[in-house]
């Protein structure tokens, strides 16, 4: 009879505490601004479409501006706390470094045919460059945000982006692109919906092997 | 006709009475036509109708945006000027934009129409459009902003509001310049916005006196603000330290709303 050794494993810290912190307060934040940003475009659209009411926050354009102004300010200061842990604690260099482009054509051939292993605890390149691109368009929102609502007090700002109707276009851009992320990140979490429960307690089940 | 301060209490007593109903009717009406986000909003007065008094979100939302006031007021620039741009940028037709369809334009008979100036002022004497044009012009072609987002080019030209209240010797140093409108608007302005140089009273449009649906024959014109911020068919100016509000304003739209 021979004895199978089970795979060693251990329960690891893999979001601090921090990272899900923020994390929360921004799917609230970012759920208020995509809901009443889509209210406020509903009130003069640039192009020819139309949110359905059931998807926009406020009720009219004046609460929906409301719901926009106040989420706001917790959607920069929670996005500066996570810019500055994760600048300051290192967690950028360690969880989303190295990125070369070789890595990211590799991971990204293997995702498009199925055959990316999913290793809890550690990104891989596509998803490495996706949180990336989310927190520069995150920063990019917030930039042409601020142009819109102070064009003339920082005209150097919204000229930056062409302008104030071209500050319209950035924004809306930046908002289907976030948009976009947000499809992908919650469909890959019903995929493995072990990531949910680590996102709120910050442990997972690890093999040794995948633990550096 | 304008709208006294009564008047305005009257019909504001009058909206708080209604909201619960309205809210009650809303709410038959979304039960029937399912649950939905939007919905969400209206259950649970999270919209701004139930008043800085009101449901809890409400509350929350109506002192975000007293703060977001005092976070514009300490933004605001009296030195910044709003962009100028070259006449051959000037948008045209220029939309027509206010809170009722173009019949309802109001009337307005130049022979009688006079501006009153009233509260801190020294001088109340009113103002005729002859007195108006004999003041110092001012000219800009700027970006109109609405709060609905579209913007467009226009030119317009009068007397800066500074000018205006210099002569009436207004107390500078109060807190707010209110208006009141042909056309039952109202609203106000902080008095450093109201100081600013390219704050006018416009007479003119796009080179010619203001058409009726442009405001005829005077109108606000500050390219700080949004555009609801520059009330059309104005008929009486007044300074005051008590807050007038607006008429979008107290409803809920932003008091302050400088870009």
């Amino acid at each position: 009879m021979t004895i199978v050794p089970e795979t060693p494993s251990r329960l690891v810290v893999i979001h601090p505490l921090v990272v899900r912190i923020t994390h929360w307060i921004n799917a609230v934040a970012v759920f208020c601004m995509l809901f009443s940003g889509w209210a406020i475009y509903n009130a003069s659209p640039l192009f020819p479409f139309a949110f359905p009411k059931w998807a926009t926050l406020g009720g009219w354009l004046g609460g929906a501006l409301a719901w926009h102004f106040a989420a706001m300010w917790l959607f920069a200061f929670n996005g500066l706390a996570y810019l500055i842990y994760g600048l300051l604690a290192r967690h950028f260099a360690t969880t989303f470094l190295p990125l070369t482009p070789g890595a990211i054509w590799r991971d990204a051939r293997a995702a498009l045919r199925f055959r990316l292993v999913h290793r809890i605890g550690r990104y891989n390149a596509v998803q490495r460059l996706a949180y990336g691109v989310a927190i520069a368009l995150g920063l990019l929102l917030v930039a042409s945000g601020c142009a819109l609502w102070k064009p003339v007090q920082w005209q150097a700002l919204a000229n930056l982006f062409g302008g104030y109707e071209w500050a319209r276009r950035v924004h809306f851009a930046a908002m289907a692109g976030l948009g976009g992320f947000i499809l992908l990140h919650l469909a890959l979490v019903a995929i493995v919906p072990s990531t949910l429960l680590a996102m709120i307690t910050g442990r997972a089940r690890v093999t040794e092997e995948t633990v550096r | 006709m304008p709208r006294d301060p009564d008047d305005a209490a009257r019909l504001k007593a009058l909206r708080r009475d209604l909201a619960p109903d309205l809210a009650r009717l809303e709410r038959r009406m979304v039960l029937r036509g399912g649950l939905s986000l939007g919905a969400l909003t209206l259950l649970s007065g999270c919209d701004l109708s139930t008043g800085s008094n009101g449901t809890l979100a409400d509350r929350v939302l109506w002192a975000m945006s007293r703060a977001n006031d005092r976070v514009q007021q300490w933004l605001f620039d009296p030195a910044t000027l709003a962009p100028t741009y070259p006449a051959s940028m000037i948008d045209s037709p220029f939309r027509f934009n206010a809170f009722y369809p173009p019949d309802n334009i109001p009337e307005i008979d130049e022979a009688t129409w006079k501006l009153e100036v009233s509260g801190l002022v020294a001088d109340k004497a009113p103002w005729t459009l002859a007195k108006l044009r004999a003041l110092p012009q001012e000219s800009q072609i700027t970006r109109h902003i609405c709060i609905e987002g579209w913007s467009q080019i226009g030119q317009w030209s009068g007397v800066p509001l500074r000018t205006l209240l210099e002569r009436s010797g207004a107390d500078l140093t109060a807190k707010f310049v209110g208006f009141k409108c042909a056309d039952r608007y109202y609203g106000s302005l902080d008095m450093p916005s109201a100081l600013h140089p390219q704050t006018i009273l416009a007479l003119d449009f796009a080179g010619q006196p203001l058409a009726p649906e442009y405001g005829y024959p005077l109108r606000v014109r500050v390219p700080t603000k949004l555009g609801f911020k520059s009330p059309k068919h104005i008929a009486a100016i007044f300074v005051t330290n008590d807050y007038p509000g607006g008429y979008w304003e107290d409803q809920g739209y932003n008091w302050f709303s400088g870009i």
